[in-house]
C-alpha cells in the first residue's frame, strides 16, 4: 500500500455523538494506555481531564435549555494543527508535522522543558508526572495506521459514525456541505477550520462551541508566526548591535589612557 | 597593596554564613528528593500548571536580576564611564553566579535532566527555548571569561591575564548582544500564548518590555548589592556611584512605563487595569509599587542622595520585576478552578539556590580581588 502523503482530516459531528465513549476505550486499547485513579467530581466525564494515559476523552457537557438540563458530548484529542505551536516551541524538535497530517512525537529527544504544554492553544500535551523520567504524551492520530492506509482507531469504532476521516479537503467540503444543507441544525462554524491556522480535526455542533466546552478566542492565524516575528529579527539585531557597539566603544574610548582600554588596543590606535 | 578585602571583617563562618549553609543544606536535600522521586512527588506542578516557581523565579527572575552584568560593562567599557569601573567586577561576579544558578535551576526543572545538552545538539531554530538555552550557555561562558581576570590576578598568572585582556572588548560586546537576545526572548516565550495570557500582560512588545525591565532591575540590583555589601563588609558607601546608577534606573523605569502605557492604550486594554478584578489589582500593584513608586522616589534629588532612599527604591524595582515575571508566568496558565502553590521542596530548591549564590559571592569577595580591583590595578 502506498504511503499516504496527502493531508488527512477528521470531522466530529457532535450532533451525532451519543457519548458511548467507544472511541476513548478503543484509543486506550490500541495505544496500550493504562489507567489512573479517578475521583468523583459530580460530573460524568471520566477521567476528569485528559492525562498522559488518556489521549482522547469524551466530555459530558451540561447545558440548560427551556429550564431543562441537556447533555451534550464532545470528544477531545490533539487537533493536529497545520502549524503546530507545540512543534515550533520544542527546543529539540521532538514534534514533527508529517505530510499525512499527524503531529508525531519522539520521546527520546525530549528534555522535558514542558514548553510544548505551555504553547499548545488547546492544552493537549500531557506529562507523566508520576514517573521518575517522564515524557510527554498525546494523541498520535494513529500515524502508523494512517501510513498503512487505515483510519484511526477511534474513527473505526464510532457506532453512529459521528467521526468521518479522509483527505482533509474532502472532509472540510463535507463539513461545509452539512452546514449548507442543514443551517437549522448546525451553528455556522466549523471549529478547526481556522482556529490556530487550521487543524486536521474539525467539529460541527448544534450548540455554540463556547457552550460546549471548546476554547473560544483561539487566534485564527498560525501561532508559530507570532514567535517567528520576533526570532527572525535576531540576525539583524546581532549584526546591528555588533556594529553600533563597536563604533560607540571606539569613539568613546579614543585617545584613552585609562586602563579600561587594554594596552594592546591602544597600541593599534596610535 | 593588599588585593583582597580585609579578612578580619569578613570571617566566612559568621552567623549569617551558618544560616546560608542551613538553607543550602535544605536545598540539597530537596534536590536529592527531586532527583530520586521525580517531578510529580516533589512538586505541585500539573498538566494545568506545567511551569512553577522554578521557571518563574529561578529562570525568569534569575536572568533579569543578573542583568547588572551587561548594563554595567556596557557603561564602563562601551560608553567609557570610568566612574563605574569599581562596580564592574562585582556586577560581573553577580551575573556570573546568577547565571550558574539559572543553569542549575533549569537542570533541576526539566523532566530529563540527563538530556540537558540535547538542545545544543538537536537544533530547532524556530524555538524560543532553543535560543534561550544557547544564549544562557554562551553568556555563562562569556561571564566566566569576564570574571577570569580576578582568578588570574590572584594566582599572578600575568601572561594569561594579558592575553585575556586583549579580548576584553569583544567579550563585552558579545555579552551585551547575548543578553539582549535572551533577556528579550524570555518575554518572547509567551508570544505564542495569545489565547492564554491575560491582555494586561500579553503584548507583541513583551520581548522589548522584558528587556527594558531587565535593565532597570539589573541597575537596581547593582545599587542594592553595593549598599548591602558596603554594610556587610563595613566599607564606605559608594555614594557617587549609587546616585548615578539610581538616576539610570529612574530613566529606564520612565522608558518602560511609557512603552507599557502606550502599548496598553493602543491595544485598548487600559480599562482592564481598573476593572477591579484580581488581574487588575495585581497589575496595579506591580506597576504602581514596582515601577511608578521607585521612579518617582529616584527622581527626587533628596531620595537619590540618601543611601536608604536608593535602597528602598531598588527593593521596590526588584519586587516589581519579580511580580511582573510571576504574573506573566502564572496568568498564562491558571484557568478557572486551577490553583498552584509550590511544595516545600520547590521552595527549598529556590531558596537554596539564592543562598548558594550569596554564599559563593561572599567567598569570592573574601578570597578574590573583587571589590578592590580598580585600586589594585594601579
Ligand atoms: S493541538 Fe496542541 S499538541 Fe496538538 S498539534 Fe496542535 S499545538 Fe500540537
Ligand atoms: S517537553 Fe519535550 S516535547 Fe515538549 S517542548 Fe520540551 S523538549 Fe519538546
Ligand atoms: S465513539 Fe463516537 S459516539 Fe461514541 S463517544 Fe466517541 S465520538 Fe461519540
Amino acid at each position: 500500500m502506498a504511503t499516504i502523503t496527502k493531508p488527512q482530516g477528521a470531522l466530529v459531528d457532535l450532533t451525532k455523538c451519543i457519548g458511548c465513549r467507544g472511541c476513548q476505550v478503543t484509543c486506550k486499547s490500541w495505544n496500550q494506555r493504562s489507567t489512573k485513579k479517578t475521583q468523583m467530581t459530580g460530573n460524568f466525564t471520566s477521567p476528569g481531564d485528559m492525562n498522559s494515559e488518556t489521549y482522547t476523552l469524551v466530555k459530558f457537557i451540561e447545558n440548560d435549555k427551556d429550564a431543562d438540563v441537556t447533555w451534550d458530548f464532545i470528544k477531545v484529542q490533539c487537533m493536529h494543527c497545520k502549524n503546530p505551536a507545540c512543534a515550533s516551541a520544542c527546543p529539540v524538535g521532538a514534534f514533527t508535522k508529517t505530510p499525512a497530517g499527524p503531529v508525531t512525537y519522539e520521546p527520546e529527544k525530549c528534555i522535558g522543558c514542558r514548553y510544548c504544554m505551555m504553547a499548545c492553544p488547546f492544552q493537549i500535551p500531557k506529562y507523566e508526572w508520576d514517573k521518575k523520567y517522564p515524557v510527554v504524551q498525546k494523541c498520535t492520530f494513529c500515524a502508523e495506521r494512517i501510513a498503512d492506509g487505515m483510519e484511526p482507531a477511534c474513527v473505526k469504532t464510532c457506532p453512529p459514525n459521528a467521526i468521518i476521516f479522509g483527505d482533509h479537503d474532502k472532509i472540510l467540503a463535507e463539513a461545509e456541505r452539512r452546514i449548507k444543507e442543514h443551517p437549522e441544525k448546525y451553528v455556522n462554524h466549523i471549529y478547526g477550520k481556522e482556529e490556530a491556522g487550521g487543524t486536521a480535526w474539525m467539529y460541527l455542533s448544534s450548540v455554540p462551541f463556547d457552550k460546549m466546552g471548546f476554547k473560544a478566542g483561539i487566534p485564527k492565524g498560525p501561532l508559530p508566526d507570532l514567535t517567528w516575528a520576533s526570532l527572525s529579527k535576531i540576525p539583524y539585531a546581532v549584526g546591528g548591535l555588533a556594529v553600533i557597539l563597536s563604533a560607540i566603544a571606539f569613539i568613546r574610548n579614543r585617545g584613552n589612557s585609562d586602563s579600561a582600554v587594554p594596552p594592546d588596543e591602544k597600541g593599534k590606535e596610535g | 597593596m593588599s588585593d583582597t578585602t580585609n579578612k578580619k571583617d569578613l570571617s566566612v563562618f559568621s552567623i549569617g554564613t551558618l544560616i546560608l549553609l542551613a538553607v543550602i543544606a535544605y536545598g540539597v536535600y530537596s534536590a536529592y528528593y527531586r532527583f530520586s522521586y521525580g517531578l510529580g512527588p516533589s512538586t505541585n506542578l500539573s498538566d494545568s500548571v506545567p511551569w512553577g516557581i522554578w521557571i518563574a523565579f529561578d529562570v525568569l527572575c534569575g536572568v533579569a536580576l543578573a542583568a547588572g552584568g551587561f548594563t554595567i560593562t556596557a557603561a564602563v567599557y562601551i560608553f567609557n564611564m570610568k566612574k563605574y569601573k569599581p562596580i564592574a567586577r562585582p556586577a560581573i561576579l553577580t551575573a556570573f553566579i546568577g547565571y550558574l544558578m539559572v543553569v542549575v535551576g533549569l537542570v533541576v526543572d526539566i523532566g530529563q535532566p540527563t538530556r540537558f545538552w540535547h538542545p545544543l545538539v538537536m537544533w530547532q531554530h524556530r524555538s524560543v527555548m532553543f535560543e534561550v538555552v544557547w544564549c544562557i550557555t554562551l553568556y555563562s561562558i562569556v561571564l566566566g571569561l569576564e570574571f577570569a581576570p580576578a582568578f588570574l590576578e590572584k594566582l599572578k598568572l600575568n601572561l594569561l591575564l594579558k592575553f585575556l585582556k586583549f579580548f576584553t572588548f569583544p567579550l563585552v560586546i558579545l555579552g551585551i548582544i547575548l543578553s539582549f537576545l535572551h533577556q528579550s526572548s524570555l518575554g518572547a516565550f509567551f508570544l505564542i500564548m495569545p489565547g492564554k495570557l491575560h491582555p494586561l500582560w500579553y503584548s507583541k512588545l513583551m520581548p522589548q518590555m522584558f528587556y527594558i525591565s531587565a535593565i532597570a532591575v539589573g541597575l537596581a540590583m547593582v545599587c542594592f548589592e553595593s549598599i548591602v555589601s558596603a554594610w556587610a563588609f563595613k566599607r564606605d558607601y559608594e555614594t557617587d556611584i549609587i546616585r548615578g546608577v539610581g538616576k539610570g534606573t529612574a530613566i529606564t523605569l520612565l522608558v518602560y512605563l511609557i512603552v507599557k502605557v502606550a502599548d496598553l492604550g493602543m491595544r485598548g486594554a487600559l480599562p482592564l487595569a481598573f476593572d477591579g478584578g484580581t488581574a487588575s489589582k495585581l497589575f496595579l500593584a506591580e506597576v504602581g509599587l514596582g515601577v511608578v513608586a521607585p521612579m518617582v522616589l529616584l527622581a527626587i534629588r533628596g531620595v537619590r542622595e540618601s543611601v536608604s532612599g536608593v535602597l528602598g527604591a531598588s527593593v521596590l524595582v526588584i519586587g516589581g520585576v519579580i511580580m511582573n515575571r510571576f504574573n506573566t508566568n502564572f496568568f498564562a496558565q491558571l484557568g478557572s478552578g486551577v490553583s498552584y502553590f509550590p511544595t516545600s521542596k520547590e521552595i527549598g530548591i529556590t531558596l537554596g539556590l539564592i543562598a548558594l549564590g550569596v554564599f559563593l559571592y561572599r567567598l569570592a569577595v573574601v578570597f578574590l580581588p573583587v571589590l578592590h580591583e580598580a585600586k589594585a590595578e594601579h
